[in-house]
Parts: structure tokens; C-alpha cells; sequence
């Protein structure tokens, strides 16, 4: 048996925190070998450690047997240790050879031979069906294909073992298709694939073998073939985990949100909502399920008037909502959870503390005659942070400082803490561990037990189906259908968001 | 080693190389840096007028700096903090020589010009990056022009009294007083210090404790969170460069109605509100850091004009200074430095 990668006993503290305790991963050559762990759990640094970023207090490091002192990451590259980062280190305004040859041109005489790159860059993408064009801006091209520039970089510079951290949160369902037939040609080609993840349904589909961490430390590792997603996740978090999201039947009531014929222009003036028409009633999930790019986004910031819409009617209880401000909005009972948590969802440099008061912070008692009650304000925050289970050191740690999956729990409890009538949850578990997941889809069906209205808008079919009473299909821009997530299959459901109409989705299936 | 001690700690040290470097200067260029020092530690404390004439020239940098530091705190550079200093000296002098009103009144309405002169001079930024999204630092560079000129005209064409200068305030507008004057024996010092004092703890609250500074700070580390949260982020960009504006008019009235009592025709640019900036950034953006680096601005400008004494050349201190601007904007080494030291201390 040959380990191209083997780390042994690996340790790693920052301070008095012990990051990765006693942790042991083998890589056999030609293998995609995943690694799983919750949020936080040591992935990262595990795999920092590898790539020469940090160095290890105790255990050794092995490559073909041999062992190896990993001081930095051009050594790793030395190696063959490739890593495509999850958030992409490409130059926007670089065609994508510009991008791969950075810091490894081909010059003759001073000058650049793109031409020579240019050539090289293909015969890979060929090679391994990446089907890149070389000469394409970064910017121009979506963000699947800049992933593909990012595993580019790493061939070119000769890897033959390739790091994944997380592929597969940025990209479409499609795109990810794309990418674990991209993944299977590679390790076709002789490559050798660390998968770090925490999506159980990729590891089962893709990975031959799988190493569990939790808290730090090595939890051991299984033969993908002889596991199964249950027990991997019980592995990951240390207990059982629902994955059916348990819940009674929906009692919707009175109509809540009347969306009419509403028509909504990108930030380049084109139209991307084209007369849509959506009501959610008290006491029901009404799920969002489109393939990215096709209004969603806009529509959603319409209602929350983040983006002025052209026209049309947004009624809540019966309030007209169109043309008003965010604030307006806010007040008269809409909560968000934003799709880009740190876009819109927080004010990274202030304290957690002060980000859950976010739209509050003038109303008493956390303001009053213009001056901020910072005693109310922190109580407010304790008592949430404990309530939703926020992990942080303490109140006052920037926002910053948290972990993804915290920042939205904060956010979470935030928005369910102002009760509003209607939810909106856009993407509210993306790139969430299961535990975490689990925890967003009880909180939305609570509130909807409570007997409020709930949008969820999200890219994962299997959450759309789990955790909707309704489901909205949207496509360019319009909600072409409207099913029982009870009655639908994922097919039909993928077909609808592909555009097909109701009928030629249904043929086949029952509906 | 905190945080907080590395923050604090950093200024310190570009302060001390900032010397250090200097000396190596003069060295090198022949000069005695202890005699250069001794005779700049005459100039700034050696008798009382000394000391007067350090409090004079420490109250405007420290309004420059609190001009410059707030906008720097909600998210947006003031360049034009010299310009708002001008036409709010203009201002502040105007109603000086025009009125005649008790002091009590007088006096605040003098100063209360100046800001709304200094605030609309940065309304124009403030509402052009709002609307169209200009970028202020161009917009300020440029009015900064505007306003010597315009100032420059006005001096000479409507105010001129002689000798391209406008008439003496009245007393009633003064800050100004014998008392504080003979007490440090006729030095130039000015009530301005206390007004100054009040700006600093004005803008730690108003950053610091008020929604609206929560408000402002909010828009300036992300707008786009400001907007979700409800908060009208053009208004709150236009207020910030106004409030910034109004310090640096008011840093315009301590020249007008204290130091000189009147406004004369200006040759080129004052310096004070560029030195704001130094200050700010000196002061790590805070009141009272602004506050500690004015005060060092003032030693060394008021113990410089003592150097000549030792025939050491007072743009010596001017190099001083700008090695200590050089030491804190390229602070990023000085705190890995510091950061490396910390870590081995824990070792």
C-alpha cells in the first residue's frame, strides 16, 4: 500500500487552544479521501499545516514515505501540494493564462510568451476536460469556470496531490455535477484528491475513503463503501442527527405576503423580476427553489427594499409595502436573513454585542433622547447569544471574529427575536455544518408554528423539499409553479427550474 | 502583549525613531543634536511665554486633527480640512468686525459661524460623493483651492482695511485675554484651548455613545449593512463630512478670533489642516490620541523657531516630523516587531 500523503500525530496549539490534537490522515495515491468535520472542528488548520502555512508542535509529515519538514507553501509546491482555496485568489481584471502563469511565467527574453502559455494552459484543460478558455477575463466568466482556473493553477505548477477546501459551497447544482466529473478524470490521471467538506451527500458520491475530526481531535477513519451518511454525521458531531427535519403539518391561515406582478431591474438595468406573483400565508413555508441567477436575489432585496422595484404591489397584511424604505419595512414586521451574511447581515467591525441590535439601536430602551443604552444593549445580546447558542469568547468580540456558522446563528436570533410576521430566510444554512443546519430549520419551523409566515429561498433542493410546506418554482423571474413538496420528486423539481412547463415536468412522475 | 498596549504603543515608537532618525540627520549633516535638542526643549518649555505660545499652537492642530480623524472614523477622508479651516476663519472674523453684540453672545456666534462655514465648505464633498458617488478626496483637494481664493478675494476686495488685511475683531468676539496673557508674560495664548478640550470630548461622544454615532460608524465599515439595517446612508454621509467640516471651521475661528484677531490675505496654503492629518493618523483617529499628538505637533513647531540659536536650521523639525508621519503610516512594521516581541515573552 503506498500513502503519497502521510500526517502523523499531527498537534497544532494557538496559545493555550489546541487546534488539531493527535490527528493522523493517509492519502493513498489515486484516492479522493475526504475530510470531515463540523465548522471549526480543524479542518483548515489541519490542512494549513499541510500546505506549509503552519507548523506543527508534534507529529511528522510523510510524502512517498519520506519524511518532510513543510516550512512554507512554495515547499509544498515543491512537493506536488496544490490547494484550490475556497475563496478564489484570482486577478478579476487577468485573462485566465495571465492568472495560472502568475509568479511562473514563460519568458523569452524579457518578454512573456503568452502564446507558449497560452498553449500549455489548454493542452491541461484538455487533458483533464476542463474545458477553460485561456484567453477569457476572469471576470467574465462564472464562478464554476474560476474554480476551474484555481485547479488550473495548481496542475500547472505540477501537483499531484490537489487540496479541495470546500468546493462546493460557491457552485450551482450543475456545477457541481461538473466538478466531481472534473474530480474523477483527475484521479483517472494518476492525481490524488484531499476533499475537505462537510457535506455528507458529496463524500458518499465522490470519495473512496474518509478521515473524521471533531473538536480537534482525529476521530478515525471509514471505507466510504461500508458507511453511510447517518452514521458519518453522528461520527462529525458526536450524536445522532435528524436529517428528515421533523415537523406536524402545516395550519396556514390568512394571507401574509401578496406579491402582484412584480417587476425588478438588476444593478445593469436588466429586467430579472418579470412579473411575479407569490403569497405566503400564516403559518407556512413557502420554499424558493430556482437555479442561482434567476431573480432571486433582486426579488428578495425588492420586498426588503434593499433595490427599488419598477412596479407592481407588495402587500403585507394588507399594508402596501412597495416603494418604501428599508426602515419603513423593517418596522412593520419583516425580518431578514440575508443571503450574504457579510454583505448585509452584519457590521463586521463591531462587537457581536452591537450587530444584535442592528435595527433596533433607536428604539428604547437601547436608545433614548439619542443616547444608547449600552447596558440594555449588551443584556439584549447575552440573552441571545445563549438562547440561540451563539459560540463566541464573549459579547464584546468583533463580529468579525466569529465562525461562519455563528455569525448566522447571531443573525438568526437577531431576526426571530424582533418576531416579525414574515421570515425571510435567503440561503440561511450555506456552507453550515449538519449540526447547525439542523438547528436554522427547527428555529424557521417554529416560527411558523408560531403561526408566522416564512420565505425560504435556497439553492439546496433537499432543504427546499425537507423543510417547505410550498414550493415556488422561480424561472427567469417569474414563479412558473407552485407544488406540494410532498408530491414532487427532485427530477420534477429540476426540470421545472430548468424551464420546462408543468406538464412535460410531470409526465412520467405523479403530480 | 494586548492589543489595545500595541496600539498605544506604536505611536510611541514612530514618535522615538522619528528622533532617532532625525539625529542620525543632523549627525550626518554636521549639526549637534544635543544642542539642536536642548535649544527645541528651551523653545517649547523654557519660560512661561514658551509654554503660552505651545497652548496657542496646539489648539487649532487639535481641531484640524479631530476634523480629519472623524471623517477617517465613518469611513471617508477629508483632505479639505485646510479649505474648511479658511472660510471658516473668514467666517468667524466677519462676524467679529460686523456686529456689536455683547460678548456672551458674541462670541459663540463668531465661533458658530465658523462651523457652518467649515460645514457647508464640506456639505459640497459630502453631497457629490452621496448623489454621484464623486470620490471626496478629489472634491476636498479641490476645494481646498476654491477657498483660498475666494477667501483671498473677499480679504482684498470687500474687507480690505490696508495692507491686505481685514479690520481687527471686536473685543466682545475675542478669545483673547490679558489675563491668560500676563500670566505667561504676553505670549499669544488664546481661551481656544478650552473650546478645543470641549471638541475632543464632543467627538469621543458623539462617535461613542449617541445612536447617531452608531449610525455613522455603521456607515462608514459597511454600507450596505447600514442600508439592510434601516439607516438612510446618504443622509448619514453627508452628515459626517459636515460634522468633520465643522471642526475644521472652528479650528479656522481659533485663528481668527484668538491668534490673530483678524484675517489677512493668505500667500499660499496654511499647513493646519494638512497637519490635521499627520495629527490623526498620529492619533490612531481617537479624541484623546488626537489630543497627545497636537500637543507634540506644538512642542516641536514652537520649539523649532529656538533651534536657530544653535544654529541648527528649524526645518530640521519639519524633517522630524515627517520621519514620525513616515514611522506611524509604515506602523505595520513596527507592530509585527512588537507583535514578535510579544509572542516570545510568552515563550
Amino acid at each position: 500500500m503506498e500513502f503519497v500523503i502521510e500526517m502523523l500525530n499531527i498537534r497544532k496549539e494557538f496559545g493555550n487552544f489546541v487546534a488539531n490534537d493527535n490527528i493522523t490522515l493517509q492519502l493513498k495515491k489515486g484516492e479522493i479521501h475526504a475530510l470531515l468535520g463540523e465548522n471549526g472542528a480543524g479542518k483548515s488548520t489541519l490542512m494549513n499545516v499541510l500546505f506549509g502555512l503552519y507548523q506543527p508542535e508534534q507529529g511528522e509529515i510523510r510524502v512517498k514515505g519520506k519524511p518532510v519538514h513543510i516550512s512554507n507553501p512554495n515547499i509544498a509546491n515543491e512537493l506536488g501540494i496544490g490547494m484550490v482555496h475556497q475563496h478564489f485568489m484570482l486577478v478579476d481584471k487577468f485573462t485566465v493564462t495571465e492568472n495560472i502563469i502568475l509568479g511562473k511565467e514563460i519568458t523569452s527574453g524579457g518578454q512573456i510568451n503568452l502564446k507558449r502559455a497560452e498553449k500549455e494552459v489548454r493542452d491541461i484543460s484538455e487533458r483533464y476536460g476542463l474545458a477553460v478558455d485561456p484567453q477569457a477575463k476572469i471576470s467574465d466568466i462564472t464562478v464554476g469556470m474560476q474554480q476551474r482556473v484555481e485547479i488550473l493553477k495548481t496542475l500547472y505548477r505540477g501537483a499531484e496531490i490537489l487540496i479541495f477546501d470546500e468546493p462546493t459551497a460557491v457552485l450551482t447544482p450543475q456545477e457541481i455535477k461538473e466538478l466531481i466529473q472534473i474530480m474523477k478524470t483527475l484521479i483517472k490521471e494518476g492525481k490524488s484528491i484531499i476533499l475537505i467538506t462537510h457535506k455528507l451527500k458529496e463524500i458518499m458520491e465522490v470519495a473512496d475513503r474518509c478521515t473524521v475530526i471533531r473538536k480537534g481531535k482525529g476521530i478515525g477513519t471509514v471505507n466510504v463503501s461500508e458507511t453511510n451518511p447517518n452514521e458519518l454525521a453522528s461520527l462529525m458531531v458526536g450524536r445522532e442527527v435528524d436529517f428528515k427535519t421533523e415537523k406536524s403539518p402545516a395550519a396556514p391561515k390568512q394571507d401574509v405576503l401578496d406579491i402582484k406582478d412584480l417587476v425588478v431591474k438588476d444593478s445593469r438595468g436588466v429586467t430579472v423580476v418579470n412579473g411575479l406573483n407569490l403569497s405566503v400565508r400564516a403559518g407556512e413555508i413557502v420554499g424558493i427553489a430556482g437555479i442561482d441567477g434567476n431573480g432571486q436575489s433582486e426579488f428578495i432585496e425588492a420586498i426588503t427594499g434593499l433595490r427599488k422595484a419598477e412596479k407592481g404591489s407588495v402587500m403585507l397584511n394588507g399594508k402596501e409595502l412597495f416603494g418604501l424604505s428599508t426602515r419603513k419595512i423593517t418596522e412593520s414586521g419583516i425580518g431578514h436573513i440575508p443571503q450574504d451574511r457579510h454583505k448585509h447581515g452584519l457590521v463586521l467591525n463591531y462587537p457581536i454585542g452591537e450587530n444584535m441590535v442592528l435595527q433596533t439601536y433607536y428604539k428604547r430602551p437601547f436608545s433614548k433622547n439619542g443616547i444608547l443604552n449600552f447596558k440594555e444593549i449588551y443584556n439584549k445580546a447575552r440573552a441571545l447569544i445563549k438562547e440561540f447558542d451563539v459560540r463566541t469568547p464573549s459579547e464584546y468580540v468583533l463580529a468579525r471574529a466569529l465562525s461562519g456558522g455563528n455569525q448566522q446563528k447571531a443573525i438568526i436570533g437577531r431576526e426571530v427575536d424582533r418576531n416579525p410576521d414574515l421570515l425571510i430566510a435567503a440561503q440561511p444554512t450555506r456552507g453550515l455544518d449538519v449540526g447547525a443546519i439542523e438547528f436554522i430549520h427547527k428555529r424557521l419551523i417554529e416560527q411558523r408554528d408560531n403561526g408566522k409566515a416564512v420565505l425560504l429561498v435556497s439553492f439546496e433542493l433537499d432543504e427546499i423539499i425537507n423543510v417547505s410546506d410550498r414550493i415556488a418554482v422561480i424561472y427567469e423571474g417569474q414563479i412558473v409553479a407552485v407544488v406540494d413538496p410532498k408530491e414532487t420528486t427532485e427530477q420534477e423539481l429540476g426540470l421545472l427550474m430548468a424551464g420546462s412547463n408543468r406538464k412535460e415536468a410531470g409526465e412520467g412522475t405523479h403530480v | 502583549m494586548s492589543k489595545r498596549l500595541i496600539n498605544i504603543l506604536t505611536p510611541i515608537f514612530a514618535v522615538v525613531l522619528g528622533i532617532i532618525f532625525g539625529t542620525i540627520i543632523m549627525l550626518v549633516s554636521g549639526y549637534n543634536p544635543v544642542d539642536a535638542f536642548i535649544a527645541l526643549g528651551q523653545g517649547a518649555f523654557g519660560d512661561v511665554y514658551q509654554i503660552g505660545e505651545v497652548v496657542r499652537q496646539v489648539t487649532p492642530y487639535i481641531l484640524a486633527g479631530l476634523a480629519v480623524a472623524f471623517a477617517f472614523r465613518v469611513g471617508l477622508f477629508n483632505i479639505g480640512v485646510e479649505g474648511q479651516f479658511i472660510v471658516g476663519w473668514l467666517a468667524a472674523v466677519w462676524v467679529g468686525v460686523t456686529f456689536d453684540l455683547p460678548a456672551i453672545i458674541h462670541l459663540p456666534l463668531a465661533i458658530l459661524a465658523a462651523m457652518i462655514a467649515g460645514g457647508l465648505w464640506a456639505f459640497v464633498p459630502g453631497l457629490l460623493k452621496a448623489r454621484f458617488r464623486v470620490h471626496e478626496v478629489i472634491v476636498t483637494i479641490m476645494m481646498n483651492y476654491i477657498a483660498l481664493h475666494t477667501v483671498n478675494y473677499i480679504v482684498n476686495t470687500k474687507m480690505n482695511q490696508g495692507s491686505s488685511k481685514t479690520a481687527k475683531i471686536h473685543e466682545t468676539a475675542s478669545l483673547r485675554s490679558d489675563w491668560l496673557s500676563n500670566l505667561t508674560t504676553g505670549s499669544s495664548i488664546h481661551w481656544g484651548i478650552i473650546v478645543a478640550i470641549i471638541c475632543c470630548f464632543i467627538m469621543w461622544f458623539l462617535l461613542e455613545k449617541t445612536t447617531r454615532g452608531y449610525e455613522l460608524r455603521a456607515v462608514g465599515f459597511n454600507q450596505d449593512a447600514a442600508h439592510y439595517a434601516g439607516m438612510n446612508v446618504n443622509k448619514n454621509i453627508i452628515l459626517s463630512m459636515v460634522i468633520s467640516g465643522c471642526f475644521a471651521g472652528v479650528a479656522g475661528a481659533m485663528e481668527g478670533l484668538g491668534t490673530f484677531g483678524y484675517m489677512a490675505v493668505q500667500g499660499g496654503f496654511t499647513g493646519v489642516g494638512f497637519n490635521g492629518i499627520a495629527v490623526a493618523l498620529l492619533g490612531g483617529n481617537t479624541a484623546l490620541g488626537v489630543f497627545f499628538a497636537a500637543l507634540l505637533f506644538g512642542i516641536l513647531k514652537i520649539g523649532a523657531l529656538s533651534m536657530p540659536l544653535a544654529g541648527v536650521p528649524k526645518e530640521l523639525v519639519d524633517i522630524i516630523i515627517a520621519l514620525i508621519v513616515f514611522f506611524v503610516a509604515s506602523s505595520y512594521i513596527i507592530r509585527i516587531v512588537l507583535e514578535r516581541f510579544s509572542k516570545k515573552e510568552v515563550k
